[in-house]
């Protein structure tokens, strides 16, 4: 016989379904992000896949060289060659581009005005200062931003738990040292470190990501110490104690899950605090390399070119729109978590 | 008639629709009377209280019906006239005297604001006023501690402090919602005292809510009986409770816990202190060097018998809960305390936790000893878990559900969460996860203190079921008299840590020896 619960979880969803706007966000979001998670189906300028002759070819899966489309060299095959496109359109041969038709990284070469060109039907928003396609660039790079989000915010939210529940329920010397210590580690200059560590090393994501999560977890670890502080002298802890049960399983299955409203809380603002930071580098220079797909790069671009209205235009609707999303469904998660009306 | 609330039906606006709480609820009260509302929680006693002066937040409170105090309907009334009998003819007195009064401002200055809001005093004349009136409520050296903070003050000062401001106006009326509940025995005692001399000296009418029959006996002149919401029976106090005639006030007067634990044959000491001591150092400074401590426990010494309940009296603040914890080994402590034979302060923790599985506790607040997000399944086979009692789920799911039915409540229930059930539903379930392990010796730290007296009685018969069938030895502490009379075969009372009086129940109980277990026992029956 199944029985529906009526778990903590379960009460939690309901009540946050019923702030409709936080709902609706968090439905938006969703599915943005999965259709982004499948960037290379929407905007690339390679077919999704070719009758070619009576066989089926997928491109994005796979690199066939020239020569398979009756094209003369064996090179990978440039699917915008219009030698190479009017093979495979013709003669009974079919091939499904993707909506977009362009990677983030494909130059449009039939261009009559000077770039960054403004939108026309073909680059349906324009092109940036290279002449690569915005609407592309600004796909791959909301994915590029969002994936980021999330794994900072994974990693930080993971170390900010373990340091404040080490701390809180330890207490006493243990608590002070770690206290001292993340006095003196907050303190350190992140910018000035993350511009020394870009001349050193080789910048990419993962460094930005290691660095950057090296200072991002503080935050978080007051919120989960002090959650540990308070609950580890409440009366189902003692009780768990008297019957013996050892001090990691108390952690783990009385106080966190119990501890666990400031973090959830908190989730979506460290996202949003996640993919600005992101973008901010990237405005700086500081970010990912090119040629990686970045709002912020986009952003640098719309300052350089303050004519190409469509630069900056779209990019800022993406992201205040992404963080507007993420702001909904943060306040809406507020209010679940909101103990005076539980 | 001094007030009469006349056929109030009155409830709360929420989430899932209207939900009534006082259904037709009619009251009258006399000038120099007194009226005691008497209910369980949830019975609508308080609602009925702040609804006389409208209390109530009006955006989601709303009633119907007739307040008349003097001729006037106070429910009609707009918040300027009612400013002017609030106070002034109508004071009212709360439960929690810590929250009753602002942390923030000094006890002079709340004193003062009575007066000069209602009777127009300069700053001097209200000031002596103030003095005046702390003098007269009991507390001592009034003039210096005019300028106290609230925290500074003890809760029998500060409910002395909430009587003087209720009373700095002479109002006609005063209601009194619960004003000794948070208090210990012999003070309670002391602020009951003082009601009634001001009522004489004022011969002020009082309402009083409460739902300690004892305190109804002894000072209200007619009684009101509710129940979810009615009022079930009223009278005089004499009437009501020598013949009670509505069902409810039967088995209300029926759940005062009254007889005594039957005899039990000598048996073996199952656990023995010897000169326990819990201190905590009070550390002050840079180098928090000690600069004295607190005797929490203060050599006490002990000896429970097997099968028998050992009461532990005493009032708050007298070390009897830091006992417990202390063979618990929750708390640090150093002297003897010898189990079965064992040294429990010698064992380590490995040792001590399979030792554990004899040593059980109950605590006092059902709302914060079962953990919010485990099913009651998974809260009481916790214990079974570490124990390595019942391999299998099964085994472990049948353990349980004899468990939750041995406590009263069904298998069903074991899916639920915590949140779901009552005050009295949720100490069974912490009854359960005590007995899951069959223990052979219970801790119960005021086990019913929170608990409505219908409920308190039940887990009483309960307690004393589990008793008799199982051997199981208790400890049980509380400060309440009459529940360790019905319960206890030995007793010791605590004061300030040490242990003043020990013996036999009904030898202790009949013949006090020392000064202070006069003076409690006075105080309670």
């Amino acid at each position: 016989m199944v029985r529906t619960t009526n778990s903590m979880l379960r009460r939690r969803w309901r009540k946050f379904k019923t702030n409709r706007r936080g709902y609706w966000s968090l439905i938006i979001f969703s599915i943005l992000f999965t259709l982004s998670l499948g960037s290379e189906l929407i905007s690339n300028d390679k077919p999704v896949f070719v009758y070619y002759e009576g066989s089926f070819y997928f491109p994005i899966l796979n690199s066939y060289p020239e020569t398979t489309f009756g094209g003369d060299f064996e090179t990978e095959t440039d699917y915008r060659d219009p030698y190479i496109l009017e093979k495979i359109i013709s003669n009974g041969n079919k091939a499904f581009f993707p909506p977009n038709p362009h990677s983030y990284s494909s130059i449009n070469p039939n261009l009559d005005v000077p770039v960054p060109s403004p939108p026309t039907k073909y680059n349906f928003f324009g092109t940036d200062d290279r002449g690569r396609d915005v609407l592309a660039r600004l796909i791959y790079g909301f994915r590029l931003s969002i994936l980021f989000g999330l794994a900072l915010t994974t990693v930080g939210t993971l170390l900010g738990i373990l340091a404040g529940s080490i701390q809180g329920y330890l207490g006493g010397r243990t608590d002070l040292f770690f206290q001292r210590f993340i006095e003196i580690w907050s303190a350190m200059p992140e910018l000035y470190l993350l511009i020394i560590f870009a001349s050193i090393f080789k910048p990419s994501a993962l460094l930005l990501l290691v660095l950057l999560s090296m200072f991002g977890w503080m935050g978080l670890s007051d919120y989960v110490r002090a959650e540990f502080l308070k609950s580890r002298n409440l009366d189902y802890v003692k009780a768990a104690k008297a019957l013996g049960v050892g001090d990691i399983t108390i952690m783990f299955r009385h106080l966190l899950p119990n501890g666990m409203t400031p973090v959830i809380t908190f989730l979506p603002f460290r996202m949003s605090g996640a993919i600005l930071a992101l973008t901010s580098l990237d405005f700086l220079g500081l970010g990912v390399p090119p040629p990686s797909p970045s709002l912020g790069e986009l952003l640098a671009q719309g300052k350089s070119n303050i004519d190409a209205w469509w630069l900056s235009l779209s990019t800022f609707i993406v992201l205040v729109g992404t963080l507007i999303l993420l702001i909904f469904i943060g306040e809406a998660l507020r209010e679940t978590f909101d103990p005076r009306k539980v | 008639m001094l007030l009469e609330i006349q056929n109030l039906n009155a409830g709360f606006h929420t989430e899932e629709g209207f939900s009534s709480v006082l259904h037709d609820v009619s009251l009258s009260l006399d000038q120099g009377e007194t009226v005691a509302l008497v209910g369980e929680s949830g019975s609508g006693k308080s609602v009925t209280a702040l609804s006389v002066l409208q209390l109530l937040a009006k955006d989601s409170f709303s009633s119907d019906g007739e307040v008349l105090f003097g001729n006037e309907n106070l429910l009609v009334k707009d918040e300027r006239d009612l400013e002017h009998i609030r106070g002034n003819d109508i004071a009212m007195i709360f439960q929690e005297p810590m929250t009753s009064l602002n942390p923030v401002y000094s006890v002079g200055h709340q004193l003062m604001e009575p007066l000069k809001i209602h009777q127009q005093m300069t700053d001097e004349e209200a000031r002596k006023q103030a003095i005046y009136l702390l003098d007269r409520t009991g507390i001592p050296a009034p003039e210096t501690r005019m300028d106290s903070f609230p925290h500074q003050l003890s809760g029998g000062q500060r409910q002395r402090v909430m009587i003087s401001m209720a009373l700095a106006c002479r109002p006609k009326l005063l209601i009194a919602d619960e004003p000794t509940t948070a208090l210990d025995v012999t003070i309670q005692a002391q602020i009951l005292e003082l009601l009634q001399e001001l009522q004489r000296e004022f011969n002020m009418a009082v309402l009083l809510i409460t739902h300690d029959l004892n305190m109804v006996q002894k000072i209200a002149d007619r009684v009101f009986i509710m129940h979810q919401g009615h009022i079930v029976e009223k009278g005089l106090t004499h009437d009501i409770f020598s013949s009670p005639k509505d069902p409810y006030t039967i088995k209300l007067m029926d759940s005062v816990p009254k007889g005594e634990p039957p005899q039990k044959k000598e048996s073996r000491p199952l656990l023995t202190i010897d000169n326990l001591h819990c201190h905590f150092s009070i550390k002050k400074g840079f180098f928090r060097r000690k600069v004295g401590e607190i005797r929490a426990v203060d050599d006490a010494s002990l000896t429970i018998r097997e099968g028998t309940t050992y009461g532990i009296v005493g009032e708050s603040g007298s070390g009897k809960s830091t006992l417990g914890l202390c063979i618990l080994r929750l708390v640090s402590c150093h002297g003897n305390i010898t189990y079965n034979g064992k040294d429990l302060l010698k064992k380590s923790k490995g040792e001590m936790r399979s030792l554990r599985r004899d040593l059980q506790v109950v605590f006092q607040d059902p709302f914060s000893s079962l953990s919010p997000r485990l099913t009651i399944f998974q809260i009481i086979s916790e214990g079974l878990r570490v124990h390595h009692i019942g391999n299998t789920k099964e085994e472990r799911r049948r353990i349980v559900e004899e468990k939750l039915f041995e406590v009263g409540l069904t298998a069903e229930m074991a899916d639920r969460y915590p949140h779901e059930f009552s005050g009295g539903q949720r100490q069974r379930i912490a009854i359960a996860r005590a007995i899951a392990l069959s223990p052979k010796f219970i801790i119960l730290d005021e086990p019913t203190s929170a608990l409505d007296m219908t409920i308190q009685a039940q887990i009483i018969d309960l307690l004393r079921n589990l008793q008799e069938k199982y051997q199981i030895t208790y400890l049980f502490i509380s400060h309440d008299l009459r529940v360790i009379k019905a319960l206890a075969d030995e007793i010791a009372v605590m004061k300030n840590g040490r242990i003043v009086e020990k013996g036999k129940a009904h030898e202790v109980f009949s013949n006090p020896s020392h000064e202070y277990t006069q003076q409690l026992f006075q105080a309670a029956f």
